[in-house]
């Protein structure tokens, strides 16, 4: 037989018996849109948390005191204690030209009061740059002075949260409150957008670092936030800041420098394994699909075993008739898949338009490999019906009816 | 040319041994018209589906046209019953939802004939029938009659030497069975081997040879 006719003899085949053709390709067609539909509702989580990240900007390097990686030489013989990272020392990776601004960072916890109204919250301790770093924005009043941040001055800057518990709506803005046993002054508000992934900035104070060192009694820092010049000198940035830390503390290198990148690769490889076991797990609906076409192929068999009888006493050679079944299978699988992976995009269009905060974006890959899947189970769960229909005796075959 | 000799057929039925054919031994010259009657179970199916090599025998050599044809590969059998063997069967067997002209052309289609070659071949068949006005309908929009005729079609359309028809009047009234008979004689003038196998004493007068079956055996030619 030609291939076109044994393409046309199935289709027509599959037009006779239109309403078990509908629900079988209607099968296929749910089962690839949730492969593909789940693809893509984890690609947008994907690139929905990368856009977080990058919301902290491309080119910041985080330094962390002590020495997280192994570099596998001689275990240290004294005791290794990881020196403090001190505000000298952040001041002091200002003299590399790679680097642009420097954050240090002290964190503690602290009860904030304002009259009876007290409320135990995380105070963070920074400079003026913080801001500028951390891409963050101000509701009202101004941020941390610059200036020597060795100087402990009096003043805060109050997330939206916190402000609406201590002053109930009312402007915040030169108003005084008590951080443990301390008086500030409130210089500003921060806007609502300062949540990012990590750390939720709107229930904090930031206060000069200065100021909270002196609150905590504790001259080490929790980090140094680091905008390098530009994402190609984030290399050298690191390399400059090692050695200038090297040179600080007498040879030793106990600091840790994390770059955006590898932050941002390590959770793009999560949620990209993320996405691949969510489509996965909807893949098995698709052999569900295929185990219908099967049992769909098998009723068509059975009903047609006088036909297949006629179709070998006419000539037809085993392989023909496995032909004829196997196409048939097949234009129902890719029919369905066709069906399918348009259902999906018409989903994804629809569900961008009702939640513009949240897109879902369709990877490239799924509707190949949804297709791939589906043309695959069509071909393995006809073929069980195709060769039982081709090795039909065909004096048997005639003769039932 | 059709040669038998010594063919066995035997069926297991539950735990007894049927014997369909035994040492059946016959022999069909080109343009032969054969009747092959007898009571059911005698055999005559059993020997219409060996000589349309749907069946094979157990033992005995069955050559046509000078094949061997008992221990070729279904491949070639398929074959040769695609280039040299026409049926007719009592139930017409049409594809339903093929109109008479697509019925007509499934042997050739099934050979992988071009699409023109075809189309002349079925438009022929069609004609020789008187059907060509019937061409487009469905086998439900066809009398009985027409339906055998579109079968006659479809089992000559690639010119066979051997057409083997089973009980082809069987399901038609007795004016459609006569146009039926007339159209395979027709045929058989033409120099197409015919063998009928039929109930009919009536249609199986007409045939130039009378074999006569019993229990498997051929009592008369």
């Amino acid at each position: 037989m030609q291939p076109t006719d044994t393409l046309t003899s199935a289709a027509r085949a599959l037009t006779a018996h239109p309403t078990r053709t509908w629900l079988t390709l209607a099968a296929m067609a749910f089962a690839t849109a949730a492969v593909v539909l789940l693809s893509a509702l984890g690609e947008g989580a994907r690139r929905y948390v990368l856009d977080e990240f990058m919301q902290l900007g491309t080119h910041l390097l985080i330094i962390v005191p002590g020495r997280h990686e192994t570099t596998g030489g001689m275990p240290p013989l004294f005791g290794e204690t990881p020196r403090d990272l001190t505000l000298g020392d952040a001041q002091a990776l200002l003299r590399s030209r790679h680097v642009e601004r420097v954050a240090p960072i002290t964190v503690g916890a602290a009860e904030v009061s304002v009259g009876a109204l007290s409320r135990e919250v995380t105070i963070l301790g920074s400079t003026a740059d913080f801001i500028d770093v951390r891409r963050l924005t101000l509701a009202a009043g101004r941020f941390l002075p610059p200036g020597d941040p060795d100087r402990a001055l009096p003043v805060a800057v109050l997330g939206q949260t916190l402000a609406e518990a201590l002053f109930r709506g009312e402007s915040p803005i030169g108003r005084r409150l008590r951080i443990g046993d301390r008086r500030f002054r409130v210089i500003g508000l921060l806007s609502a957008g300062g949540v990012s992934l990590g750390s939720n900035l709107a229930d904090a104070a930031i206060i000069p670092v200065a100021s909270a060192q002196a609150l905590f009694d504790d001259p080490g820092l929790f980090r140094v936030l680091v905008q390098a010049g530009g994402r190609e000198s984030l290399d050298t940035a690191a390399d400059d800041i090692r050695a200038i830390i090297r040179a600080r503390h007498e040879g030793e290198d106990d600091v840790t420098v994390i770059t955006q990148d590898a932050l941002l690769g390590t959770f793009d490889r999560i949620l990209g394994a993320l996405t691949l076991a969510v489509a996965g797990i909807a893949a098995i609906s698709l052999a569900v699909a295929g185990v219908l076409i099967m049992n769909v192929m098998l009723v068509s068999v059975s009903q047609r075993t006088p036909e297949v009888g006629l179709l070998k006493a006419l000539g037809a050679r085993q392989r023909d008739v496995l032909g004829l079944f196997l196409t048939e299978a097949l234009l129902l699988a890719c029919a369905g898949t066709v069906a399918g992976i348009a259902l999906a995009y018409a989903g994804v269009w629809l569900f961008n338009a009702q939640f513009p905060a949240f897109q879902l974006v369709v990877p490239v890959w799924a509707p190949l490999a949804a297709a791939l899947v589906s043309i695959g189970t069509g071909l393995l769960f006809g073929l069980l019906p195709a060769r039982r229909a081709a090795r039909l005796d065909p004096v048997r075959a005639l003769n039932e009816a | 040319m059709i040669e038998l000799h010594g063919i066995e057929r035997r069926f297991q039925v539950g735990d007894q041994v049927v014997h369909a054919l035994r040492d059946l031994d016959l022999t069909l010259a080109d343009g032969d018209y054969a009747a092959v009657m007898g009571p059911s179970g005698s055999g005559k199916s059993t020997l219409l589906n060996i000589l349309g090599l749907l069946d094979r025998p157990d033992a005995g050599s069955y050559r046509l046209d000078g094949i061997e044809t008992t221990r070729l590969p279904e491949e070639r059998r398929a074959r040769l019953r695609r280039e040299r063997i026409g049926f007719v069967f009592q139930a017409f067997h049409l594809i339903p939802r093929l109109t008479a002209a697509e019925n007509v052309e499934l042997p050739l289609t099934l050979a992988g004939r071009p699409v023109r070659e075809r189309r002349q071949q079925v438009a022929a068949a069609l004609e020789a029938m008187g059907l060509t006005p019937r061409a487009d309908h469905r086998p439900d929009q066809l009398s009985g009659g027409q339906r055998q005729r579109v079968a006659i079609a479809r089992a000559t359309v690639t010119r066979p030497g051997l057409l083997l028809a089973d009980e082809p009047t069987g399901n038609l009234d007795r004016a459609s069975g006569d146009d039926v008979i007339a159209a395979l004689e027709a045929l058989n003038a033409q120099g197409l081997t015919l063998v009928v196998v039929t109930h009919d004493q009536h249609l199986g007068e007409r045939a130039r040879r009378r074999i006569h079956m019993d229990d498997g055996a051929v009592l008369a030619d």
